[in-house]
């Protein structure tokens, strides 16, 4: 393992340490339990829009964090879905009248975790409702498997669900439009190389030097099979048409093309996915019409990409555009 | 041992040591169908109730249960956190307020341990998960309760010696539950990772009640 750590038991707190040394005027940190938090939190008569998840994933989600996105975000430990109690100090620290949604992404440890925290937050007389993302196409939909993983997505919803809540809607109207968000939101991942957890030391799990995992989860966890490495149009094809087919998107279907580095793969290969996903979405007469590309959600160092499609309205690219100023996200304001 | 405050929370000590002792096996388990922080997750869980009761040991046997239940609900993340935190939480409700248990409150506290967790997790037999080692558990306990003579520490042995079984039959199964789940039939031939670590609980509990 070479990594730029000191102790594996420290990295979550000392890497919050940096960003918040790094973004004194969007966001402040706690500690124990760890959150990341708006820096002007509470916004009155705002509905806080909360967030979270293991760590290894930035700049999800604390890097979200700021005006027209997040009010907060709760870094667990790596890979480890937070405890309820730190949920719950992030609802105290930014929910006021006007309530509250947790965007939770369908892992069983995320799942049990904030619903736990709801219902602490019920308790103390909070609207607190929560919303759970799970646009893996890769995984199977069935009472066989936990369900579909909330994967790339996530950074699409917590944006548009940001900018409603910025424009003021209700917490009614900010919930039942990320559910709209999640109705018509697919992804898929694929993996070149594994990453390694700081506390394991090791690599997650085992790739021969030919071989990739297609439809990988965010913490490096398999999901449809195990293929040989193959050209970029001939991947890239792969994964369009596994996203495509699912909703599936159609002739005529305005999108948002979410292109994502799981951490390790360069821009270049990235850019040139990305130009492939657009021609081949245009052959299918899909208008893209909104466009994101980096690495925006991300397993630690693990070399690999993902490709999301959001259909999108008129209402839904308006609150796209909308102002949004975050440590990784920043544009018109 | 006594099954009183101080009894328990010895037991609840050497629970932690084993589970420090076996870190790094439950992180292989969890690498091979999971994403490999199980034994870090616990063992992160039980240094903190260690720290907790050096500093003062609650007066009753529910009590210090119940501190176990919250330091690993705060402490621990993922799914391990909420489902243990959830089994010691019912448990120590279940045992009610006697300063020492005896084999029916024990067997009382296992039994709600696992209503609880198959509430939150949702698991059933056969899902891969801590559930195949917690149901034979309870079954080999309440039997050993209606033996003759049968005390604490027999019920318990009885009790960890069926979650061991439990949690090597995990080894063919296809998990259903959590993250293993995803890797469908790629996850056969793996012991569970949550199966083991509750094995490993509950032979500590046992051999701490001999």
């Amino acid at each position: 393992m070479k990594k730029i750590i000191n102790d594996p038991a420290d990295v979550v707190s000392e890497s919050l340490r940096g960003l918040a040394a790094a973004h004194p005027d969007l966001l402040r940190v706690q500690y124990e339990p760890d959150l990341v938090v708006r820096a002007d939190a509470p916004v009155a008569g705002k509905v806080a829009v909360i967030s979270g998840g293991g760590s290894g994933h930035e700049p999800l989600h604390g890097g979200f964090v700021g005006p027209g996105m997040l009010d907060a975000a709760v870094p667990g430990a790596v890979f480890t879905s937070p405890t309820p109690d730190a949920v719950q100090a992030a609802v105290t620290a930014t929910t006021g009248d006007a309530g509250a949604l947790l965007v939770v992404k369908n892992y069983t440890g995320d799942v049990l975790n904030f619903e736990t925290a709801a219902e602490l937050a019920a308790a103390d007389g909070l609207d607190v409702r929560s919303v759970v993302i799970d646009d893996d196409v890769a995984v199977a939909d069935s009472t066989f498997t936990a369900g579909r993983r909330g994967v790339g997505g996530t950074v699409l919803l917590e944006k548009i669900t940001g900018a409603a809540a910025a424009r003021g809607d209700s917490l009614d109207a900010v919930e039942a439009l990320a559910r709209k968000v999640i109705g018509q939101i697919r992804s898929i991942g694929v993996a070149l190389t594994a990453p390694t957890v700081p506390h394991v030391g090791e690599p997650s799990f085992e790739l021969a030097d030919d071989e990739i995992e297609f439809g990988i989860g965010i913490h490096g966890e398999p999901g449809r099979e195990r293929i040989k490495l193959e050209p970029a149009d001939a991947l890239v094809g792969r994964m369009v048409a596994a996203v495509v087919e699912d909703l599936p998107f159609g002739d005529g279907d305005r999108v948002l093309l979410f292109t994502n580095s799981m951490g390790a793969t360069p821009l270049l290969e990235l850019y040139l996915a990305h130009g492939i996903a657009e021609r081949l979405l245009a052959e299918r007469g899909i208008t893209v019409e909104r466009r994101l590309v980096g690495p925006y959600i991300t397993s630690l160092e693990m070399q690999g990409m993902s490709l999301t499609l959001l259909k999108v309205d008129d209402e839904l690219t308006e609150l796209w555009d909308a102002p949004v100023h975050t440590a990784a996200l920043r544009w018109r304001a | 041992m006594s099954c009183t405050a101080n009894g328990v929370a010895d037991a609840v000590r050497a629970a932690a040591a084993v589970l420090a002792e076996h870190r790094a096996e439950l992180i292989e388990l969890d690498r091979a169908i999971g994403d490999g922080d199980h034994g870090e997750n616990m063992n992160r869980g039980f240094t903190a109730i260690l720290s907790a009761l050096d500093s003062a040991v609650p007066d009753s046997p529910s009590a210090v249960l119940k501190l176990v239940a919250t330091t690993l609900i705060a402490k621990v993340g993922g799914a391990a956190g909420p489902l243990y935190g959830t089994a010691f939480l019912r448990a120590s409700t279940a045992v009610g307020g006697a300063s020492e248990l005896d084999s029916d409150a024990v067997v009382a506290g296992l039994r709600a341990a696992l209503e609880g967790v198959q509430a939150r997790g949702k698991a059933v037999e056969g899902d891969k998960t801590m559930v195949d080692a917690l149901i034979p558990a309870v079954a080999a306990a309440e039997q050993a309760a209606g033996t003759e003579g049968a005390d604490v520490a027999a019920v318990l042995t009885a009790a960890a010696d069926a979650a061991g079984k439990g949690a090597e039959s995990t080894v063919d199964l296809v998990a259903r539950k959590g993250r293993a789940s995803y890797l469908g039939q790629r996850s056969a031939g793996h012991l569970d990772p949550g199966a083991r670590s509750t094995a490993l609980l509950l032979g500590a509990l046992a051999r701490a009640a001999r």
